[in-house]
This record gives C-alpha cells, structure tokens and sequence, in this order.
C-alpha cells in the first residue's frame, strides 16, 4: 500500500468488524481498506470466514461488532437494500439470476428500480421496453447478445455469471462485491469471466472474494489473506507468496 | 413451500402475449354462450367467483411465491359485510360491493403487514392462524349470526335498474365481474410492478442485492390478492344469497390451494380451470356423500405426484406455450 493514503482514497473501510454465531467467532476484528478504483481480492483457504466478511459488507448479516464506512458514511445499520442504492452492490456464489426470465428482462429488472414505477400495477410492461436498449447494450458489453431471449435457467453456467455482472453493472455501481465469480468454472470461462472483471474495473471498484490463490494472482491490485476469521496478511500477489505464514496457512505447517 | 413454486412454474417460451389472447378470446365466448346451453347457470356463477378467487390467490402464489393457506378469511369477510349491507343496512348492490371489497381489502392491509414479515411455510402458519381467529370472531359476532349466517339476501337492482333477482341479468354481471377482475390480475402480473414481483419469487436475495425492498412489493400483492378475493365474495353473496361460516373457514382455504394446484399455479387459465373442476366435482358426485373429500384429496396427491404443473400448466409445457 506504499505512501500515504488519503481519506478520499479510501471507499470502504471496516473497523474491528466482527462476527460471532455462539462463543464461535466467523470473523475477528478484521480491518479492510479498499481503494477507489482497485481490485481487492479477499481470499483464505476454506472455512477463513471469507463468505462471512462478505455478508457483513454487503448487510445480509449482522456485525457482532465493529464498523463499516462506504465513502465515509457509516453503513452498519442499513438494510441491504438501501446499500445497494447507494452504489455497493454484490454478487453471488451461486450463480444469482432470475431463471424463468429473459437475459434481457433479468437486466432489465435491474434498471426499472433506479427509474421507479416499479410498484405501478395498473401499467402494461410494454413502458418497459423504453430500457430494452440499454439492457441490450449492457449484454453486449459482457458477450451475450446471442441470448438476449433466452431464459437465463438455460443458460450455461459461465454465461449466467456473464449476466450477472450485466445486471449488476445495469445499476451504475461505484463498488461491486464478486462473491468467488470464478467459483465451479472451466478454464475457458475462467479466464473470459477474469478478463471481463479486469475491463470493468477501469471504471468500478472492485472487491473479489476468492478461494484460489492462483486466480487472483493477476488480476488483483490488493490481496488481504483471512485465516480463522482474521486478517493474516495483506499486499500484493509477489509480497504474499514470499510470506511463511501465507504458505503455512494454505499448505500446512511443514511447507514454511 | 418454495420448492412448489420453483418446480412448477412453466417456461415462458414463443409470443405468450398473443397465446394468451386466444386462449381469453375463448374462455370468454364460452362464459358468454352459457346461459343458452341449459348448463345450470348458478353452477356457473358459483364457479366463476370460485375462479376470480383462485385467480387472486395465484397472483399471491404463482407470481410471488407466498402461500397463503388463510384466503377464505377475504372471501367470507366480504360475503359477511356486502350480505349485510345488503339485508341490514338496504345499501344498493353497487355499494354493497364496494363496501365488502373495501372491508377485505383493510383487512388485507392488517393481515399483510404481519404476515409477511415471515417466509415459506411460516408465512403460511400465520395466515392460517389469523384466518382462524377471524372464524372464531365471525361464529361468536351477533351481525353473523353464528352458526346459521345470514340468510335470504335480497340482491337488489344494480344502479338502480338492473334486476340482479333475474337469472340471466344476475349472470352476465356476475361475468362482468370476474372479467373485469380477471383483467386486473393478468395486468398485474404483466406490469413493470409483475416484473418485480416474480424477479422476488425467483431469487429474493437477488431482488435484495439490486436495491429492492422486497417486503413493500411483497405487501402489496397481498393487498390486491386480499381484496380481489374479497371483491370474489362479495359477488358470491348474489349468487348464493346467503353468507356463512363455510367461507371463512380452513377447509375453504385449502380448497382454494387445490384449485390453483390442480389448474396449474403460475399459468394464467389454471386457476379458473382448476376452480370449475373442483366445483364440478362436488356438484356431480355429491352423491357419493362424505367420500367427496377422499376423492378430492386423492386428486391432490395425484396431481402433486403426477403432474405437477396442473391441467394448464401441462398443456402449456406440452405444446411449449404459455397460458
């Protein structure tokens, strides 16, 4: 993180959060600080507390302790919902699509929030058609303009993943939270998904939760390694595999 | 409860708009031809506010994913008011409507706002259990009458000329009603607030992460199947001329479940067909007594086994259109 950080620099930032379900503690005193305008990538082996610090950030579940600050503001006691509107929108690990829904309706519930009349029952659907055109531009950004009438449950999984960054970018997000997007890929998929994210980035923050050390390893800017619910490390893909303590925690003791 | 939604719901495939169209354009013509058949024709209007009911609770079910298993508390809380209002208080039939389409709907906005704060099966404990307090209210108020209801209600003339004790009138205004009814639900589920609606059945979480409150669209479906169901009882009290215990209680409830399930939840057609099927049923073999019941809930099992889409959401899956 070489320099001086500026408060501005900053985009989210967590202090002391803390998760504990019953006397077990999921995530402990962990402090976060993501840089405007860079890939965080948050990984650990399983069990870390990775998915944990996930659903904190994003609201799903509620902090033990600690707090959490999104451009300054203090974001603990939101419900979900509202730190979407506010521009921090997450992902899935499963992938979270609407199946029974066009590619294209699927972004399309995305822009009809930010537009209103979404509550309008009395309307023919037809008034949405007038985003038709921005949803259309959004599935050909991330290389689906084949599927724009395809349910997305038949869709294969890389492009359901594919269409989820779609519906997520149709929000015009500052910073989005990817839940392990590379989760249950081929390579093939894995490297078109990491090369979507990596174009994306030039105009979104981006905090990646990751199992595998190896794929984030060009893609991210900032690696902050958990084990057992604690920050362990942090620094770039180069200063961690030099780390023991990162090795001993992916590969056991013995291997440092 | 979510598994029954997921599993069942049809794939929208190839112009749906248009498919629907003819399919509206057919079940209208029939519903109109009816009383030149010498089909029973309180048969039919019994169906058809069957039918508007089923089709209220789909729109909770089917396009939003919350079983509600305490429905009977709208119809009969309508029937109750529009039957008094009728008999008590000699409202015409246009305001008696009203007001027992009025009492369902506050009574949808109460029942909602408790219920749906919970989900899946606890959503559907807490409708039946409010449904049951209301029951025990309705059998213990004096205005109900208890056990006997309220009897010989006298149907009156809509907007003063239209005499709803002849037969044929009394019909076509009870069609009128499930048509204009029936339209307000196909325009829901196919309105941008649709489009939410069934983005929060298939993956809520999601719906969540986009910014949605989910609960306030979720209230809101239960206000305008609430009060649809109850704008069903309160034309049921024409037909029936009567307004008893029987629709507010469980059993109803269900029976509305099983309409919807055999018709097919989530298709457009199934509930009105499931609704008249099960009618039928207990009008055609109300011969065979107490076994009705055992034959109903064999249709039940075999339908959850078997298929699983209903008759229309089968039909539908068969020829990959959507009804």
């Amino acid at each position: 993180m070489g320099g001086i950080c500026l408060a501005d620099d900053i985009i989210l930032e967590t202090n002391g959060l803390t998760k504990e379900f019953a006397g077990f503690f999921a995530v402990r005193d962990v402090n976060l600080r993501v840089r405007r305008g860079h890939i965080h990538a948050l990984i650990g082996p399983n069990g870390a507390g990775k998915t944990t610090c996930f659903n904190l950030l994003t609201k799903f579940l509620r902090p033990s302790a600690g707090q959490i600050m999104y451009k300054g503001r203090d974001i603990t006691a939101m419900a979900p919902a509202d730190v979407a509107r506010l521009g921090l929108v997450r992902s899935f690990q499963i992938s979270a699509v609407f199946p029974h829904l066009t590619a294209l309706e699927n972004v399309r519930v995305a822009l009809q929030r930010q537009h209103g009349s979404s509550f309008d029952f009395w309307r023919s659907k037809s008034v949405l058609d007038k985003y038709n055109q921005r949803a259309r531009e959004l599935l050909d950004d991330v290389g689906l303009s084949e599927f724009t009438d395809t349910p997305a449950g038949e869709m294969a999984y890389g492009r359901k993943r594919a269409l989820e960054i779609a519906t997520t970018l149709a929000l015009d997000p500052e910073m989005m939270l990817l839940d392990e997007p590379m989760a249950g890929m081929g390579h093939e998929d894995i490297d078109k998904i990491a090369a979507l994210i990596k174009r994306i980035s030039a105009k979104y923050t981006i905090l990646m939760v990751e199992h595998n050390l190896s794929v984030v390893a060009n893609l991210s800017d900032v690696i902050t390694v958990l084990t057992r619910g604690q920050v362990l490390a942090e620094g770039n893909y180069n200063d961690l595999t030099q780390d023991p303590r990162v090795k001993e925690a992916y590969l056991g003791a013995g291997h440092g | 409860m979510t598994t029954i939604t997921q599993n069942s719901v049809p794939t929208t495939t190839r112009r749906p708009v248009r498919d629907e169209m003819i399919a509206f354009a057919i079940m209208t013509v029939l519903l109109l031809v009816v009383p030149f058949t010498g089909v029973y024709p309180f048969f039919v209007m019994q169906g058809l506010c069957f039918a508007l009911l089923a089709c209220a609770f789909n729109l909770l079910i089917g396009y939003g994913g919350l079983l509600s298993f305490g429905h009977a508390m709208f119809l009969g809380t309508a029937g109750y008011v529009s039957g008094h209002a009728l008999k008590v208080w000699g409202l015409p039939p246009e305001l008696a409507i009203v007001a027992g389409t009025a009492a369902a709907f506050g009574l949808s906005v109460i029942t909602g706002l408790i219920a749906i704060r919970r989900q899946g099966i606890y959503f559907a404990m807490i409708t039946l259990a409010l449904s049951q307090l209301l029951y025990f209210i309705y059998l213990q108020a004096p205005f109900t009458h208890g056990e006997d209801g309220i009897q010989g209600i006298p149907q009156g003339k809509l907007f003063g000329f239209i005499d709803l004790s002849n037969t044929d009138t009394l019909y076509f205004v009870v069609l009128a009603g499930f048509l204009i009814g029936f339209l307000i639900i196909y325009r829901a589920i196919n309105s941008p607030f649709g489009e939410v609606l069934k983005a929060i059945r298939e993956n809520e979480p999601r719906a969540v992460s986009l910014g949605y409150k989910t609960d306030q669209y979720k209230l809101l479906a239960f206000i305008l199947s609430g009060t649809l169901a109850g704008f069903a009882g309160a034309l049921k009290v024409f037909v029936a001329q009567n307004a008893s215990l029987t629709d507010v209680h469980w059993t109803m409830s269900g029976e509305i479940v099983l309409m919807t399930l055999v018709g097919g939840l989530g298709t457009v057609f199934g509930p009105v067909v499931g609704a008249f099927v099960i009618i039928a049923m207990q009008q055609y073999l109300a011969g065979f007594g107490q076994w009705v019941t055992v034959i109903q809930g064999v249709i039940f099992v075999a339908c959850v086994l078997t298929f699983r889409r209903g008759i229309v959401g089968e039909i539908g899956h068969l020829f990959k259109r959507s009804l």
